[in-house]
């Protein structure tokens, strides 16, 4: 393909020549030229011509952007989402927000700046430059400062611009370019950039799953679990006999605990003479014993107590709760039975406190009614 | 030298109508602190304290920044560096007005009464360093660091303007960097004697980089003031541009936001923690009218000259340095009275008591100026680095 005329540039050896080649081009008129020097140098902005750079707006804009979208989503967590009382102070405490707010500004308005000064004046994803590879820019980079006037600018004359650049001084050569290789459409929006830029999105998403999912395990974080405590039915290495669970103090009782006087040998009738039923047979305590009976006892004794549940056949088979032994039976005598156990039936008392036996007794003493009911029930 | 004779201006007497209005300044604020002191020698003795720091700061500040613009090797400011020079004698005013203090000290400082130490566990632990005699020892040692290095610094300067001997600056440079960890104890150990003790029992660690900040900041104001105000009118040398200018811009926008970054730490940290050892310092500039002098040093300290000096065209423009650096100083005063004020009065008060010192600070800051104007070089034309600081391109 044909080369074409991509700007004629000239060379110089030090830096008050580039500053007045630069003016010299601004004062022909040019506006499509640039310099190229291998360090920074004061003042050539100012002989070049530019204009104040519009970049400052951009990290204003970024900053403001940063700054009141962190205080407004600092105060959303703290008011609305996740309320929390710290220190005693109220939810919204803006002196709390300043640190963050200033940092998420100053962190957006540096990104913003550099992300608005690769898409916009560097012009990325155009990644090629008809200048890049020449023998002018390998000058430039290392010892030499250059100029460059593009053959688009509208004032271009190839004639007019080298006889320029002679006269000041320079070492004038011509830079081509091959459209072949080389767009200066900006590229941002192409399709093959897009996919490009969804593509890597989806592979890294997709990677990162796999290696933390699945490749590497990472439990939840449950460093509050994991604590140098003893727990329930664990050993303890203080301890001389290794028990992590220890026997109350010899002599003592726990609050509200009321010592149960009866061992699992004495009879049911005998001693429930001596045990009287705190509770009246109201809807409160008739709910809870049948919560309470269907809870622990219907399991084996049956939903009516009449000891015919599906557990039936599968160990020694309960008796039914309306014998005539049963029901003569003073309440206290079901009360210890339920306290202590029998036969097979084991003790239930930790499991169920003593009001709800109590409870599940004057339910009981319902079935048997509801069983055995007399004459003037119905009417 | 002779190359760039025809642009340095480097002698030229002040505009004889500021000079007339320095003198005029430090007339009134005498006659004013000395009526002061006749009617209510307490509150003349509170508002001694206020003037008194705040020309420590710009004195303090001033040779600072000399020894910064050594140490950094800073170009740009070098032109100007004679102005920081002259302020820098401010140390001599500085030292007159600590004698009223030393003479009421009773009556201002509450842990030198001896009784009220013994019946105060806190004041007794602290009675060790915070006495009368330790108090006027390290003054004097303060004085003693601040006015060696001040000194010398401006006696090599002075020199070199007529031996051009390029060894006074590399002497200079070696003494900056002696004197900077120094003056980094030294003023944070002042503004605790001087101002944190006010509150015997209060205390926090960033009190005196708050006091330092508040210097530097009100310093570089002063000489951009001076600056501004004198090349407008045809000092220092002929080509004074936005370059210039710009630098000083910059300067003065980054330390006044260094400022309310110190300032709002202090506060964030003693306002979080809340405990009452700490916060009852801020409770009471935050009852009785003190709330509206707290709101008002955030705005004149920080958020008004901020948003003068924010964008890149203004910290050019001179009109615009000399209104921020007005109000940056105004702005220093009002942050001595809210340090010390609220010691002597549960709510604010304003009368003629108040506006003495600062008359008279500031015509005291004019008339030293002056006198040294009146004698020595306004531009330091030995330096080696001047060439380059008239020459400075951002």
């Amino acid at each position: 393909m044909e080369k074409k005329l991509y700007s004629i540039s000239a060379i110089y050896s030090n830096p008050n020549d580039i500053i007045r080649a630069a003016a010299a081009v601004r004062d022909a008129g040019y506006k499509k030229f640039d310099i190229h020097t291998p360090y920074p140098i004061h003042g050539l902005d100012g002989a070049m011509g530019l204009k104040e750079t519009k970049l400052g707006f951009v990290t204003l804009a970024a900053a403001i952007i940063g700054a009141a979208g962190m205080i407004s989503f600092a105060s959303w967590v703290a008011v609305v989402d996740y309320p929390q009382v710290i220190g005693g102070k109220p939810y919204w405490s803006w002196p709390a927000f300043v640190p963050v707010t200033y940092e998420i500004a100053v962190l957006l308005a540096v990104l913003g700046t550099v992300g608005a000064m690769i898409a916009f004046f560097f012009k990325f994803p155009n990644i090629s430059h008809p200048l890049h590879d020449t023998p002018y820019m390998k000058k430039v980079s290392a010892d030499k400062f250059g100029v460059s006037i593009q053959a688009d600018d509208g004032k271009f004359n190839e004639k007019v611009v080298r006889e320029l650049l002679k006269n000041t001084g320079g070492e004038v050569d011509a830079v081509y370019y091959s459209e072949e290789f080389l767009t200066f459409k900006p590229q941002m929006f192409d399709p093959k950039f897009i996919f490009l830029l969804v593509g890597i999105a989806l592979a890294t998403s997709a990677g990162g799953y796999l290696y933390w999912n699945k490749v590497l395990y990472l439990p939840p974080f449950d460093w509050m679990m994991q604590q140098p405590k003893v727990k329930p039915q664990t050993m303890s290495e203080f301890y001389a006999d290794g028990f992590g669970m220890r026997l109350p103090v010899a002599g003592t009782v726990a609050r509200g605990f009321i010592p149960y006087p009866y061992a699992l040998g004495a009879k049911a009738d005998s001693v429930g003479k001596f045990l009287v039923n705190p509770l009246l047979p109201t809807k409160a305590a008739l709910d809870l014993g049948k919560k309470k009976f269907f809870t622990y006892c219907s399991p084996c004794h049956g939903n009516f107590g009449k000891g015919d549940s599906r557990m039936n056949g599968q160990f020694p088979n309960p008796p039914t709760l309306h014998s005539d032994k049963v029901r003569t039976w003073p309440d206290g005598a079901i009360f210890h039975t339920i306290t202590v156990g029998q036969n097979v039936m084991p003790s239930y008392q930790y499991q169920i406190s003593r009001e709800e036996r109590w409870a599940i007794v004057n339910y009981i003493r319902t079935l048997q009614r509801a069983y055995n009911a007399k004459e003037s029930d119905l009417q | 030298m002779s190359a760039h004779e025809s642009i340095i201006i480097p002698k030229k007497e002040l505009p004889a109508n500021i000079v007339k209005l320095g003198w005029a300044l430090t007339v009134i604020g005498l006659v004013l602190v000395v009526l002061s002191y006749v009617t209510d020698a307490q509150r003349a003795g509170f508002n001694n304290i206020i003037g008194f720091t705040f020309l420590a700061s710009v004195a303090v500040g001033a040779v600072f920044f000399i020894a910064i613009e050594y140490i950094a090797g800073a170009v740009w400011s070098t032109p100007f560096r004679r102005v920081l020079e002259f302020l820098g004698m401010l140390l001599v005013p500085v030292v007159l007005l600590a004698i009223p203090i030393f003479l009421n000290f009773h009556s201002l400082y509450h842990w030198s009464h001896a009784d009220v130490v013994a019946a105060d566990k806190v004041l007794q632990s602290k009675s060790p360093y915070l006495n009368e005699q330790f108090f006027a020892i390290r003054f004097v040692i303060y004085i003693v660091i601040w006015s060696l290095f001040y000194f010398i610094f401006r006696h090599n300067s002075l020199k070199q303007d007529k031996d051009n001997d390029q060894a006074r600056t590399k002497k200079n440079i070696g003494l900056a960097a002696a004197f900077i960890p120094l003056l980094a104890i030294s003023i944070s150990l002042f503004s605790i004697d001087w101002l944190m003790s006010l509150e015997p029992h209060w205390f926090s660690t960033m009190f005196g980089v708050y006091y330092f900040t508040g210097s530097i900041v009100t310093a570089l104001a002063v000489t951009t003031y001076f600056v501004v105000l004198l090349s407008e009118r045809g000092y220092f040398f002929k080509g004074i541009n936005e370059n210039h200018y710009y630098s000083f811009g910059a300067l003065l926008f980054g330390l006044l936001s260094f400022w309310a970054y110190i300032a709002f730490s202090q506060f964030m940290l003693i306002w979080y923690a809340n405990l009452p050892e700490e916060n009852f310092w801020f409770i009471t500039r935050w009852q009785n009218g003190w709330e509206y002098v707290s709101v008002a040093i955030v705005l004149f300290h920080f958020w008004i000259p901020y948003f003068m000096l924010v964008s890149r065209p203004s910290k050019m423009k001179p009109r615009v340095l000399k209104q921020s650096a007005a109000i940056l100083i105004a702005a220093h005063f009002l942050d001595m009275y809210w340090l010390v004020m609220p010691t002597y009065s549960a709510s604010p008060v304003f009368s003629y008591y108040e506006i003495a010192f600062p008359i008279l600070s500031i015509g005291l800051i004019i008339v030293v100026f002056a006198m040294q104007a009146k004698k020595y070089n306004l531009v330091p034309v030995g330096d080696p680095k001047l060439q380059r600081g008239i020459d400075f391109h951002l």
